[in-house]
């Protein structure tokens, strides 16, 4: 058994070595590369990774439907990135401004649902993740021109959020612990008190 | 020979792994500001000492309130304190915000000094009241062209963590001289209150 036990941390150990490796020799960043016909994928996927206001609320959401349980996970998992995409057609498809800061709603309603650890219905909770994704989406579409390569990189954003949410709700599913639960609600209120400023920051700067 | 080399490995390589992830920001296609944000926001509570002393006692006296306190606290703190910092970036004046702080120190430290066990809505309340003050704070010392959003969220993480500090100290309540050594520090907590209270006067 210690034989066992040893063998598994030193594949471990292998495996964190390995990736080591791998971190500290980066490729260039292809965000921008036109020419292998990958760059809006990376745009995509880099846009929604370096959005504070978009990752946030979709890490809450997947917080709220890895508390709830698989089923809730799964819808979350399929409804959120489908529904983003579709907004971020919409979005695509017109020129009309939303100058309120309405990615806070998000943040608020999100957050607190994971602070408070409401018992929300299923049905409720689709209802919500589609109205997020078709939110978010349509802001990031918004004012864009609709062409091959940004449907690209809103496939490039879709699977990032495919892959963050599968990662988040796996996680949180797997918490057993009252106390890691309870850790998990506090991330919550911690979402709630940002969206909070960031309303006072959007009102500060009118 | 290949024990001690998988013992350096699986000791070593997680640290390796850490460390290679926390690389300087590159800035190319980052706004400018972003990062140094959510830094200087992680940065700002630590960096006062009044602010620190409150939310570590915020912890302390969760944990010596026990079920349900030790985690309704550091959940309604956060959130009113962003309502107060809401506030300041509304530029809605809150007078005697450094005597609200100070204020904080010595009503949590003596708390935690006697170990007072008021109901939770009223414990609730008090933490809640006086986190519109240091959410004010926070709220108008945001330096100017900072990425408000990350600096809010560094500065509500900061305070989560200085929360969670209070809340593993706060642990040792289960012992007879982690009792008495809570209590002791509820008392300095008080005192550097009392400290800070006096320094805005003088």
């Amino acid at each position: 058994m210690k034989r066992r036990g040893g063998s598994l941390k030193t594949r471990v150990g292998m495996v964190l070595a390995l990736l080591l490796l791998l971190a500290i020799c980066p490729l260039p960043t292809q965000a921008h590369l036109n020419s292998t016909g990958m760059g809006p994928i990376y745009d995509g996927l880099l846009h929604f990774l370096l959005s504070p206001e978009d990752i946030v609320p979709v890490i809450a959401l997947a917080l709220f439907a890895g508390l709830r349980g698989p089923e809730y996970a799964r819808r979350a998992l399929f409804l959120l990135p489908g529904f983003w995409f579709i907004g971020c057609l919409i979005g695509t498809t017109t020129t009309h401004f939303v100058p309120l800061p309405l990615t806070a709603v998000s943040f608020l309603v999100f957050g607190g649902l994971v602070a408070a650890n409401v018992q929300l219905s299923l049905r409720t909770t689709s209802v919500l993740a589609m109205l997020f994704g078709l939110l978010h989406g349509y802001l990031n579409g918004e004012g864009l021109h609709c062409t091959v390569s940004i449907v690209v990189a809103y496939l490039g954003l879709v699977t990032g959020i495919f892959v963050l949410v599968a990662l988040v709700t796996a996680f949180v599913i797997r918490l057993r612990s009252p106390w890691a639960r309870v850790a998990v609600r506090v991330a919550g209120s911690w979402v709630v008190a940002s969206g909070l400023l960031m309303l006072g920051w959007a009102a500060h700067r009118g | 020979m290949s024990g001690l080399r998988s013992r350096l490995a699986s000791r070593w390589a997680p640290l390796l792994f850490l460390i290679a992830f926390c690389a300087q920001s590159t800035q190319a296609h980052i706004q400018k500001g972003e990062a140094i944000g959510f830094l200087s926001g992680l940065r700002h509570p630590i960096s006062g000492l009044d602010h620190v002393m409150a939310m570590i006692a915020v912890g302390l006296w969760g944990a010596q309130l026990g079920q349900p306190a030790i985690w309704v606290l550091p959940v309604a703190f956060p959130m009113v304190m962003a309502l107060g910092g809401m506030m300041g970036l509304l530029g809605i004046p809150l007078p005697g915000i450094e005597y609200g702080i100070a204020a904080s120190m010595i009503l949590l430290g003596a708390a935690v000094m006697c170990e007072l066990r008021p109901p939770l809505a009223l414990a609730a309340a008090l933490v809640g009241f006086f986190a519109i003050f240091h959410g004010h704070a926070h709220g108008t010392e945001l330096p100017p062209g900072e990425n408000g959003l990350l600096y809010s969220m560094g500065f509500v993480m900061a305070t989560g963590l200085l929360h969670g500090v209070g809340i593993s100290v706060g642990l040792v309540h289960r012992w007879t001289w982690g009792r008495m050594f809570l209590r002791f520090a509820g008392a300095f907590i008080a005192g550097a209150g009392v400290f800070f209270l006096l320094r805005p006067a003088a």
